[in-house]
């Protein structure tokens, strides 16, 4: 029975961590602050540059945040893939499955009705 | 390694039956995760939001596009604002797990502060936009812009409101497990406001000026 509690990872609330020295989660946050100025930094440079190729510009806005937004998850709100955390995980994945559906399918359905649509001048001529 | 053998199950996952009649799991996890589904439920919200104004991007009516409203400097200042305050309320929250009152409302000082800058800033802005005429009934795009990015500022504001309540609180009653439960809420509000912003710089101020 000891041997089962041994192995026994109970749940962890998000935001709390495994690691209990003190010295280690403030350098978890150091390490997260430094990846986010990093990552912040190189989108405001990327934005205003001509060193990159221009239609390139926001898809790497978009990838940056990206990356910035899993940092945050990982070294601030602690959200990993460890086997405590796994409840916190899946409710982060439906999140983001609404997230992606309220916004992608916003932006298909009105540019499909944006595309389908005549002509203002038109419609009021229809109207007169 | 005996262990290993006696057990047969190297992925516990026999484990979970063991432990399934050890009644509820702790209030700080019971808590954490419910603020937990607020918070993506308030992400949602957000993603509404988003949807809107990626949609009306577009419609000006003849007015002023993003290009030619935003300041790019202010918008720096303001991220860094926002991040040095996220970190500094992740060591408040190292402090509070170790019972340090002295580093605890050190640090969330440092949060209000830099939280408080971030409000100035935008709010300076936001009286800049409209003295200029480009207040958010000018088009659909400004209307869309302020929702987004004041709602965002309405959560700040919520939030220092409720760091103002902890620090008091923790002042009056000291490090109890119901206050540390709090503290905890409050880290993760604090932590998630900071993920939208990373997501309203990107897309409004960078894609809006890079456009």
């Amino acid at each position: 029975m000891s041997d089962v509690e041994l192995h026994h990872q109970p749940d962890l609330a998000p935001g709390d961590e495994e690691t209990t020295s003190v010295r280690l989660r403030v350098l978890g946050y150091l390490v997260g602050l430094g990846l986010a100025i990093l990552l912040t930094a190189t989108s405001f440079f990327i934005a205003g540059t001509d060193l990159v190729w221009q239609p390139s510009i926001p898809v790497a806005i978009i990838v940056l945040a990206i990356a910035q937004m899993g940092v945050h998850l990982v070294f601030f709100l602690h959200i990993t893939t460890g086997a405590d955390n796994t409840n916190n995980v899946m409710a982060l994945a439906f999140g983001l499955l609404i997230v992606f559906l309220v916004i992608g399918g916003s932006l298909w359905i009105m540019a499909n009705l944006n595309h389908n649509m005549m002509p203002m001048d038109q419609l009021m001529q229809m109207q007169r | 390694m005996t262990t290993a053998v006696a057990h047969g199950d190297p992925h516990q996952v026999g484990v979970l039956a063991d432990f399934e009649h050890e009644g509820p799991a702790p209030k700080r996890i019971v808590t954490g995760f419910g603020f937990w589904i607020f918070l993506l439920s308030d992400m949602v919200m957000f993603s509404c939001f988003f949807a809107a104004y990626a949609v009306l991007l577009g419609q000006t009516a003849g007015g002023p596009s993003g290009a030619q409203l935003f300041n790019l400097n202010n918008v720096a200042i303001e991220t860094g604002c926002l991040l040095l305050s996220s970190f500094a309320c992740g060591m408040a929250s190292i402090a509070a797990e170790e019972r340090n009152f002295f580093w605890f409302q050190i640090a969330m000082a440092v949060t209000c502060v830099l939280g408080l800058a971030f409000l100035w800033i935008e709010f300076h802005e936001f009286a800049d936009l409209v003295a200029r005429g480009a207040g958010p009934s000018r088009s659909a795009f400004l209307s869309a812009f302020f929702t987004l990015v004041g709602c965002h500022g309405g959560h700040v504001s919520a939030g220092i409101l409720w760091l103002l309540t902890m620090m008091a609180q923790v002042y009056a009653k000291g490090f109890r497990a119901d206050i540390q439960r709090r503290i905890l809420c409050f880290a993760l509000f604090w932590h998630a406001l900071d993920i939208i912003w990373v997501a309203v710089f990107s897309v409004v101020y960078l894609l809006g000026s890079a456009a």
